[in-house]
């Protein structure tokens, strides 16, 4: 059994964020990184699988050479190997093009499941897992709570959370794309000889070229959506942010004021 | 909007036919700042204090930086960039340490202090990161280097000198004898189980009368035709009680002589220490013999002559000189929040001349204590380390522990004697820890004699 896990590298969730020069993103330097929580759940997942069924554990990640650190951290956990899409070309793609990319690379490496967090702490699109399955023609499943597969039968069952505490089971053909919902097991810690194994384990890297992708397929120029603005919300200023101060008993009591009379959603 | 739903409704879900069992509860991976949020959790006002299990009583308003600064765990105070020096995986494996000290330590380390009990339910997890003699090699140890394993003492007293002791005796000094001194089939017996916290070791050299001059021992061992017989009482004994087996020193015939004693041997018990005001959350034990009979093979054949329990202690205040920074660290770093945060005369009391210089002398100390510990470490890596050389390093970060937590106290004022800030019982701490693996005055007249070529103690 061959799990692919697709990991992100974000900013770390205790990080104190700026805005970078140009108000696009965030600044990168001196920024405290991250592996994706929900993408932990998946991890841990898979290395369950792979302690169930044998196979093996592959890693795949797109981002700069910082990407490597969420790489081996994943390896020290206990994955086998990883992928690193690591091409210049890449930066800028939005969540369409990504997809593109990553579907391509999981379908030349091969795979029985990939297994990919929910939704990224940074973006948030929750579309990747969706849109590579349907680049790869398979059948997905989104925001799983229980993962069992079945190899004599080549089918995986996953219980997914809907609203309102309800959960639905599904069975897909394998192979098969599923997201992973936090808090679906418990994550491990690595290991200190997991640190050290993950010296040793492989880290391939993927270009654009690797892929039979020119660069007018991939990174910005691909993609149909760009961000053109990233701020924070300023408190005060009308119509867009307020911090309702003083003890949380009258602060809860303005906050219900507010929700029911001028955003009338109460 | 966002996909994932809190916790809430998580015990809702009703378990289907697929892996039912399999929701354990929400474990977020990323609290890294158990401590500061504690902080922030406070900041709902006074709480009354209820009859049975309540929170305490916690009159303190919390200033607003406290909430809005929280403290990540790649912002512990680091002025010189000492830790570009470590390598990848040195620096991988402090984070780890990190996150399961901040995950799992801390949120319980103040209940265990209050109630003077030792978390054993870490003990598995310890096990399974591999910090249990992480620093020897093969019988299922992690085989890391002296710096990775002084990193690993640093990370767990940040939040207690306590669960650094339990791991420096069981690997520094039950382990690491029996790793060096053993025969082949005391390794095999006891190396793996106790590297996978299967069995716990406990190291007993001091006796009630005998401590910086344990070469003086009353407790004996006799040959007898299948083994031996030992009589006479060790003293302050991390894990005594708790322990599976004992690493213990007596002189037969006149010569100091290592000898494994197991619990619930005939003729052996272990006391507890009660009424501790300092490492609360450690077993402290007196272990008596009384003719305790153990089979020849549990002699450990190498351990002869008092070079042995030294070198034990040796691998222990190497440990201990990376764990009293980690103390410092975290005092340093609940005084400066502290400071930032609480407003007096209309100021941050860190604006004050008389507190930024207390500060200032953490940091400083700090700092070259991350140096000293840096350098010895790689000495040892390099077998060039000499036993007066790592006197000065316990030494001298032991004292720069103490000295940064009574500091913090001091800049805490009022709040700095409860226990919901934790420089108080990391005072409480390190003051076992400044005379414990040799005192800080025999350490100081360790290195006189090293320098002068005099010895000031002892008959020498």
């Amino acid at each position: 059994m061959k799990v692919v896990i697709c990991i992100k590298q974000v900013a770390d969730k205790d990080a104190r964020l700026k805005i970078n020069g140009a108000a696009t993103w965030i600044e990168e330097s001196e920024l405290a990184w991250a592996i994706n929580e929900a993408d932990l759940f998946a991890l841990e997942e898979g290395l369950r699988l792979k302690e169930k069924h044998g196979g093996e554990v592959v890693l795949l990640s797109m981002g700069p050479a910082r990407t490597q650190e969420a790489l081996r951290k994943a390896l020290a956990m206990g994955a086998d190997r990883a992928l690193h899409l690591d091409d210049p070309a890449f930066e800028g793609s939005d969540v369409a093009t990504a997809a593109r990319i990553i579907a391509k690379a999981i379908a030349r490496d091969g795979f029985d499941l990939a297994l990919f967090g929910v939704q990224s702490d940074d973006l948030g699109s929750a579309q990747l897992a969706p849109r590579v399955a349907e680049h790869l023609g398979v059948p997905h499943a989104a925001i799983a709570m229980g993962i069992a597969v079945d190899a004599g039968s080549g089918t995986v069952t996953v219980k997914r959370e809907l609203d309102a505490g309800t959960l639905e089971v599904v069975a897909l053909n394998l192979p098969a794309v599923v997201s992973v919902q936090l808090g679906m097991n418990e994550v491990r810690y690595a290991s200190l000889k997991g640190i050290m194994a993950a010296k040793k384990k492989p880290i391939a890297a993927i270009k654009a070229a690797d892929l039979g992708l020119s660069a007018a397929q991939v990174g910005a120029a691909a993609s149909r959506t760009q961000i053109l603005k990233v701020g924070f919300p300023s408190a005060g200023e009308k119509g867009k942010a307020e911090i309702f101060g003083g003890p949380p008993a009258q602060a809860v009591a303005a906050l219900i004021e507010k929700l029911r009379k001028e955003a009338k959603v109460l | 909007m966002r996909l994932a739903p809190t916790g809430r409704n998580r015990e809702e879900i009703s378990p289907g036919p697929v892996d039912s069992g399999q929701f354990p509860a929400l474990r977020s991976r990323a609290v890294h700042c158990t401590v500061y949020r504690r902080l922030a959790s406070q900041s709902a006002g006074t709480e009354k204090h209820a009859a049975t299990d309540s929170p305490p009583y916690r009159p303190r308003p919390i200033p607003l930086q406290e909430l809005t600064m929280p403290l990540t765990i790649r912002e512990a105070v680091d002025f010189y960039r000492v830790d570009e020096w470590l390598t990848d995986e040195e620096r991988s494996i402090r984070e780890l340490v990190r996150t399961f000290v901040e995950e799992q330590c801390f949120p319980i380390i103040v209940e265990h202090d209050r109630a003077g009990t030792f978390p054993a339910h870490l003990i598995p997890q310890m096990a399974e990161i591999g910090m249990l003699g992480a620093n020897l090699d093969g019988y299922g140890c992690a085989g890391m280097g002296a710096v990775a394993y002084g990193v690993i003492m640093e990370e767990l007293e940040r939040c207690d000198s306590g669960l650094r002791s339990f791991v420096s005796v069981q690997g520094s000094l039950c382990m690491y004898p029996i790793h060096r001194y053993g025969s082949e089939a005391q390794k095999e017996r006891w190396l793996p189980a106790m590297a996978a916290g299967r069995a716990i070791g406990c190291f007993g050299l001091t006796e009630h009368d005998f401590g910086s001059d344990p070469g003086g021992m009353r407790c004996r061992a006799e040959e007898t035709a299948d083994g031996f017989v030992l009589n006479g009482a060790k003293m302050w004994i991390t894990n005594g009680s708790v322990a599976d087996v004992a690493v213990v020193f007596a002189k037969l015939d006149g010569e100091v002589r290592g000898f494994l004693v197991e619990k619930g041997t005939p003729g052996f018990i272990a006391n507890d220490v009660h009424g501790k005001f300092s490492l609360r959350a450690s077993v402290t034990s007196e272990l008596v013999f009384d003719d305790c009979h153990i089979p020849r093979e549990n002699a450990l054949p190498g351990a002869r002559g008092l070079g042995a329990p030294l070198s034990c202690l040796n691998q222990a205040r190497y440990g201990i000189s990376w764990g009293g920074l980690g103390a410092a660290e975290f005092c340093f770093e609940e005084a400066l929040r502290y400071a930032q945060g609480r407003v007096q005369f209309g100021k941050p009391i860190a604006s004050f001349q008389l507190v930024q210089q207390k500060l200032v002398t953490m940091v400083s100390e700090i700092t070259k204590g991350k140096l000293l510990a840096l350098r010895i470490g790689r000495l040892k890596e390099a077998g060039k380390v000499t036993p007066a050389q790592i006197s000065l390093a316990k030494r001298n970060n032991v004292h720069v522990g103490l000295e940064s937590a009574r500091m913090a106290r001091d800049i805490l004022g009022a709040v700095g004697i409860t226990d919901e800030f934790h420089c108080g019982r990391h005072m409480r701490n390190l003051e076992s820890v400044y005379t414990y693996e040799g005192t800080h005055d025999i350490h100081t007249l360790i290195i006189g004699r090293e320098i002068t070529g005099c010895a000031a103690f002892g008959n020498e």
